[in-house]
C-alpha cells in the first residue's frame, strides 16, 4: 500500500517534469468512521478542514459501516497486520480496547512521544473520565459524545393540559396519565437505547453501581449488580407504565428512533445527537430536558453517563513516528475551541472540551437553541462518583442486548421483573467472567 | 454405464482440476481448517492472548439451554420456510404450466423476488409488517388485532418465515415449472382419457414423477432457511423479540462479530458445518439413486 502510493507518487512526479514533490510527501494516515448520513458528512468537512490547514499531513477518513463493523473490521484488519491509524469506535467497546495491549497505542502517549500538549482538564469531566484510564490518563480520543435526554413535544403538552415539564419520575406518571386521557398521542412514551437510558444513565443519575469495581473501572474482575433494590423498582415502575398503556416499547437500539419525531410518542427517551433529525423531522414544538429521577431515591441527581464514541489510535509493525505525529496533529486540531464547537453546534453532540462550551455559550447558541445545552447541564451537574463516571465492561454489547432481551420478556409477561433482573445478572456477569479469563495477562 | 477418458499424460488432468481446486482451497478449506482450529482455542478479541481448551467450546455449547433453544427455533422456522416456499410455488407452477395469457410475462414477475438482496427484501416487508408504518401492521392494529413483532415472539416469527420463505418461492417455482414442463404430456392424456380427474391427475402422476425435483428442492430450501436467512432476520428482528428468531447462524454471527468471542462462534460454525455436510450427504445419496440425468 505504500509503496505502491510512494511508486504512483514518483510516476506523478516524472510525468509533471521537476516540479518539487512536496504536495506528495505529506504523511497519509486513514481513519475509519462510523457515522452515516448527515453527521457522517460533518466528518469530512472537519477532515477536508485539517488537510488544508497544513500541508505536512493528510488524514483520508472512510466511512466503515455501523460502529460493530468499523471495530470488527479494525480489530480484523489488526489481526491481519494492516490496521487504519484511527478508528472511532463506539463507548461500549470501550473496555476491549482498553484491553488491547500492544495493539492499541494510548493516546497520552501519542501526545508526549509527538510533543504535544494537551491538558486533559480541558476536556469536559463526564466526557474525559469515560476514556481515562485508573491514573486519569486520556486513553482514546474524545470524538463524538452524547448524552439521553427526555424529549417532549408541547404541542400534545398543551393538549393535555400539561403546563410544567416533569422532572421526577412520579411527575412523568402523572404527565403520562393526562396525555393518555386527552389522546394527545397515538402513543404516550417510548426510549431509543433501553439498556443505556433505563439503567446505565439512571443508575449513573442515582449513583447507583450498576457493577462493582466502579463500574469496572478497577478491575476485570467487577460483577453486574442488576438485582439491587434501585433496578428492582424503576424497571418495575416502567413495567407498570407499559402495564396501563403509558409506555411502548419501540425494539431495541434505536428502533424506536422515529417514534418522538413522528408525532406518534409524546415523549421520547433518547440520544441529545438526535437533535438534528428532530429539528428537520418534528412538526410540532418540542423541548429537551435532562433525563427524570426517582426524588425518594434522590433528591439532587448526579450527572448522568456519555453515549458515543471516542477515537482509539491502532499499532502496526510498520508504522512511523511521523504516522503518529500526524495522528497527534489531526486530535489536536479537533480538539481546538472553534472545531469542538463547530462540531458540537452542528451536529448536536456535547462539547468534547470546556472551552468550546464557553464560546458556544457567548456566541448565543443556546439562546437560539433552547435545550441544546441540556445534555452538557446533565453531564456536569455534579462531580463524577464511581458510580457515575462511566462504564469499564467486557463484552459490553453482549451484556446490553441481553439486558434487552429480558427487558422484552417482560413487557411480553412471561416473567416478572425480579426474574427478569436476576436473568439478565446471571448470563452478564457469565459473559464478565468469559472476558476476564480470555483477558488475563 | 460410466465414460471413462483416458488422458495420455497424469499431468494434464490434475492441470485441469487446478483452478477449481485452487478456488476451493482458498474459500473453504483454508477458513474452514481456521474455524476448526479457533473452536478449540479461547481468545481475546485481538488475538493477543490465546488458550487452547480442547472441546471446552462445544461443551459450553451443550450446556447452553439458550443454545439448545436456537437449534429449536431453526428447526421450526426451516420446516416453516420450507413448507411454504414450496407448496406456495408448486401452486404457482402449476397454474403457470398451463396455456394461459400472458404466460411469459407472468413467469417473469414470479422470478423477480429472487435477483432482490435479502436486506432489500426485508426492508419491504418492514414496509408491510412493521406496525406502525407498515400496510398490513397498521391495518392489523386498526382492527383490533395487536401486532407487533418487535414484542410478540411468534409473530416475529411468523414475519421472517413469510419475508424467508418468499425470497425462495422463485426459485422453487423455476424448479417446478421446469419439472412439470419435463413430464411427457402422452402420460398425462392417457390417465385423461381413463377418466382421471385434473385433482386425481395430479396426485397420482404428476406429483410422483416430480418427485426428484421436490427432493432436490426440498435440500436446497431447508440448507437456505439454516444458512442463508441472516439477512432477513439481522434487517427484520437482530434475533428478537428475546431470542425468538435466534437461529444458529444468526447465533454465530452475533457471538463472532457483535461479543467478538471467536472460540465459540467457531465451534458454532464447525457444528453448522457437519450439519451441511451431512445435508449434502443425504441429498446425493438419493438424488444419484432417483435422478437420471
Amino acid at each position: 500500500m505504500h509503496r505502491r502510493s510512494l511508486l504512483a507518487g514518483a510516476a506523478f512526479a516524472l510525468a509533471i517534469g521537476a516540479a518539487p514533490a512536496s504536495a506528495q510527501q505529506r504523511t497519509e494516515v486513514t481513519f475509519w468512521y462510523g457515522l452515516g448520513g448527515a453527521l457522517g458528512e460533518r466528518v469530512q468537512e472537519q477532515v477536508e478542514r485539517f488537510n488544508r490547514s497544513q500541508d505536512r499531513y493528510r488524514v483520508n477518513a472512510t466511512f466503515r459501516g455501523s460502529y460493530v463493523e468499523v471495530m470488527t473490521g479494525a480489530i480484523a484488519a489488526w489481526r491481519a497486520g494492516n490496521p487504519p491509524h484511527i478508528a472511532q469506535v463506539f463507548e461500549v467497546g470501550t473496555a476491549t480496547m482498553m484491553a488491547a495491549g500492544p495493539a492499541i497505542k494510548p493516546v497520552h502517549e501519542l501526545f508526549r512521544e509527538a510533543g504535544v500538549e494537551i491538558d486533559p482538564k480541558r476536556y469536559l469531566a463526564g466526557v474525559r473520565g469515560y476514556y481515562s484510564d485508573t491514573q486519569g490518563r486520556l486513553v482514546s480520543m474524545p470524538h463524538n459524545s452524547s448524552s439521553a435526554l427526555m424529549w417532549v413535544n408541547l404541542d400534545a403538552f398543551e393538549k393535555a393540559g400539561i403546563t410544567d415539564i416533569p422532572r421526577t419520575w412520579r411527575e412523568v406518571r402523572a404527565a403520562a396519565e393526562k396525555l393518555k386521557a386527552a389522546n394527545a398521542t397515538p402513543c404516550v412514551m417510548t426510549t431509543t437505547w433501553p439498556t443505556w437510558v433505563l439503567f446505565e444513565q439512571q443508575s449513573a443519575i442515582h449513583d447507583v453501581g450498576l457493577a462493582t469495581r466502579a463500574n469496572g473501572f478497577e478491575g476485570l474482575d467487577t460483577e453486574l449488580q442488576l438485582t439491587h433494590p434501585f433496578f428492582q423498582k424503576h424497571i418495575q415502575f416502567i413495567a407498570d407504565l407499559h402495564r396501563d398503556g403509558l409506555f411502548r416499547y419501540g425494539g431495541r437500539d434505536n428502533a424506536a428512533g422515529n417514534l418522538f419525531p413522528s408525532g406518534e410518542c409524546a415523549i421520547g427517551f433518547g440520544s441529545s445527537a438526535a437533535r438534528a433529525q428532530i429539528q428537520r423531522d418534528a412538526k410540532f414544538r418540542w423541548a429537551s430536558v435532562p433525563l427524570p429521577y426517582h426524588d425518594d431515591v434522590i433528591q439532587s441527581p448526579r450527572n448522568g453517563v456519555i453515549g458515543g464514541a471516542s477515537l482509539w489510535v491502532l499499532t502496526a509493525r510498520n508504522r512511523t513516528p511521523a504516522e503518529y505525529a500526524a495522528v497527534a496533529a489531526f486530535f489536536e486540531f479537533i480538539s481546538r475551541p472553534e472545531e469542538d464547537a463547530w462540531w458540537h453546534q452542528v451536529t448536536g453532540y456535547v462539547p468534547l472540551t470546556k472551552a468550546a462550551y464557553e464560546k458556544s455559550k457567548a456566541e448565543g447558541f443556546y439562546e437560539r437553541n433552547p435545550g441544546a445545552d441540556a445534555a452538557i447541564i446533565q453531564l456536569s451537574r455534579a462531580e463524577p462518583t464511581p458510580n457515575s463516571q462511566g462504564f469499564r465492561l467486557g463484552g459490553m454489547v453482549e451484556i446490553r442486548n441481553i439486558i434487552q432481551e429480558e427487558l422484552e420478556k417482560v413487557f411480553q409477561g412471561q416473567q416478572t421483573v425480579a426474574q427478569a433482573l436476576e436473568a439478565a445478572n446471571r448470563r452478564g456477569n457469565q459473559v464478565l467472567r468469559n472476558f476476564e479469563r480470555a483477558n488475563r495477562s | 454405464m460410466r465414460k471413462k477418458v483416458i488422458f495420455p499424460q497424469i499431468g494434464l488432468p490434475y492441470l485441469l482440476l487446478l483452478p477449481q481446486l485452487a478456488i476451493t482451497s482458498v474459500f473453504f478449506f483454508l477458513p474452514a481448517g481456521q474455524a476448526i482450529w479457533f473452536s478449540f482455542l479461547r481468545q481475546d478479541a485481538f488475538g493477543i492472548r490465546t488458550e487452547f481448551v480442547g472441546f471446552e467450546n462445544f461443551v459450553e455449547l451443550v450446556q447452553d439451554p439458550l443454545y439448545l433453544e436456537s437449534l429449536w427455533i431453526t428447526l421450526v422456522f426451516s420446516f416453516w420456510v420450507t413448507a411454504l416456499a414450496m407448496s406456495v410455488a408448486l401452486g404457482l407452477a402449476v397454474l403457470a404450466d398451463r396455456h394461459i395469457r400472458g404466460a411469459t410475462a407472468y413467469k417473469t414477475l414470479l422470478i423477480w423476488p429472487y435477483a432482490i438482496a435479502p436486506a432489500v427484501a426485508a426492508v419491504l416487508w418492514i414496509f408491510i409488517f412493521h406496525p406502525q408504518v407498515g400496510l398490513l401492521g397498521r391495518f392489523l392494529n386498526g382492527i383490533g388485532v395487536a401486532w407487533d413483532y418487535k414484542l410478540n415472539g411468534t409473530q416475529a416469527l411468523i414475519t421472517v418465515v413469510v419475508a424467508s420463505a418468499w425470497k425462495q418461492v422463485s426459485y422453487n417455482f423455476l424448479f417446478f415449472l421446469a419439472g412439470l414442463q419435463s413430464i411427457p404430456r402422452s402420460v398425462l392424456e392417457a390417465a385423461a382419457i381413463d377418466g382421471a380427474s385434473p385433482a386425481r391427475r395430479f396426485w397420482t402422476v404428476v406429483f410422483p414423477l416430480l418427485s426428484p425435483t421436490t427432493f432436490f428442492l426440498l435440500v436446497i430450501n431447508l440448507t437456505y432457511a439454516f444458512f442463508d436467512t441472516f439477512g432477513v432476520i439481522d434487517a427484520l428482528t437482530k434475533g428478537g423479540p428475546a431470542k425468538a428468531t435466534t437461529t444458529l447462524i444468526y447465533r454465530a454471527y452475533i457471538d463472532g462479530r457483535v461479543n467478538l468471542d471467536l472460540g465459540s462462534s467457531s465451534a458454532q460454525s464447525v457444528v453448522l458445518m457437519l450439519a451441511v455436510i451431512a445435508l449434502t450427504a443425504v441429498q446425493f445419496r438419493f438424488i444419484e439413486r432417483k435422478v437420471h440425468y
